[in-house]
């Protein structure tokens, strides 16, 4: 657990489907020296209380993020657009799941 | 030999097959090589464990003394183990670890495969549920034995000594006692030397990947299966049972 191993092996974020047909879902991240050994490491780490069926494996450094100077640009505008929101119709009775 | 008193000693063997690799494993938790490998190698030792209770209690309910899982595994001495020498040798630098649960794993896998076909339904029963484990078990050692075998000069060196060295301790998984004899008779256990033939074939195909040398056979350590153990075994059940022992009865 020096920083040589973390000099060594990338880090990869760890994706969990809980249930099929469901997203999978961030869950956290880990060292490996492949994919295969992340997705082995994935299946020790998060997945032994039964948290899920399926396991994706990114490496880190392929993710590209948004930046937090980026905010105001990206977000904000979208605040003051509520019609874009689909609220402004009469819901039916009886229909669930909305 | 009844079949009885076989299926008791047979039972004691799994189980402490299990129960003692588990422990030899469990030496890694907080000093594993990396951290994931350290959760791993206690998810290992865990299903190793959670077989021995298995295994224990069926063995408690065969003998019909009132032993529980508990006293068997704790308050049995030494000569009372009957697990094979290769699993209760110490743990040893992570080659030697990984080198020594391949060795094992591969007996393993084809053992709990041809229990889950016999003719017992509880050993059937634990032993549907071990083969999942030990599949993942048999890949999660393979693998970091190409790792180490094909690795540096040094990983490569380290794996190929842990192998010559362990090699003398295979012989003994295959050598069958009376009662595994007794058993394979009453199609409960399965032959050891069909075991071997699949045990061989994986060791081969595995080592030639991680471009290790099968060493020749030689002599072959024994005893184990008869209570007769190394030296390191009465140390590691001293540490183990040292709770029991000191505070007979004590619970969580």
């Amino acid at each position: 657990m020096s920083s040589k191993n973390e000099q060594d092996w990338p880090l990869w974020e760890i994706f969990i489907q809980s249930k099929r047909g469901l997203d999978h879902k961030h869950v956290g991240s880990l060292h490996a020296a492949d994919a295969q050994m992340a997705v082995e490491n994935a299946r020790d780490v998060y997945t032994r209380r039964n948290e899920g069926n399926s396991i994706w494996a990114v490496r880190a450094t392929d993710i590209h993020a948004s930046r937090p100077e980026d905010q105001g640009a990206f977000f904000d505008p979208a605040d003051d657009k509520v019609y874009r929101h689909p609220t402004f119709y009469p819901m039916p009775e009886g229909v669930k799941y909305i | 030999m009844t079949v009885q008193e076989a299926l008791f000693r047979y039972a004691l063997r799994l189980g402490d097959n299990s129960l003692v690799l588990g422990h030899r494993n469990s030496e890694w938790c907080g000093h594993g090589p990396v951290l994931e490998e350290d959760i791993a190698q206690a998810n290992i030792a865990l299903d190793l464990i959670g077989q021995a209770r298995n295994y224990l209690t069926y063995a408690g309910e065969v003998e019909d003394k009132g032993r529980s899982e508990d006293a068997l595994a704790y308050l049995r001495g030494e000569r009372e183990y009957l697990n094979v020498h290769l699993v209760e040798l110490p743990k040893g630098d992570y080659a030697r670890t990984i080198v020594r649960s391949f060795l094992f794993d591969a007996f393993h896998l084809p053992l709990q495969q041809a229990l889950a076909t016999g003719k017992d339904e509880r050993l059937k029963g634990i032993a549907e549920k071990a083969v999942k484990e030990v599949t993942y078990h048999l890949r999660h050692s393979s693998e970091w034995l190409v790792r180490f075998g094909d690795g540096t000069d040094e990983s490569h060196r380290r794996a190929q000594e842990a192998l010559d060295d362990l090699w003398r301790y295979t012989g003994e998984l295959f050598t069958p006692d009376e009662a595994e004899e007794v058993l394979a008779q009453a199609g409960i256990a399965p032959k050891l030397d069909t075991i071997r033939m699949e045990w061989s074939a994986t060791v081969d195909r595995v080592l030639k990947e991680a471009t290790l040398t099968r060493p020749a056979d030689g002599w072959m350590a024994s005893g184990g299966k008869k209570g007769v153990h190394t030296e390191h075994l009465g140390p590691m059940l001293a540490e183990m049972q040292t709770l029991q022992r000191s505070y007979p009865g004590v619970e969580w």
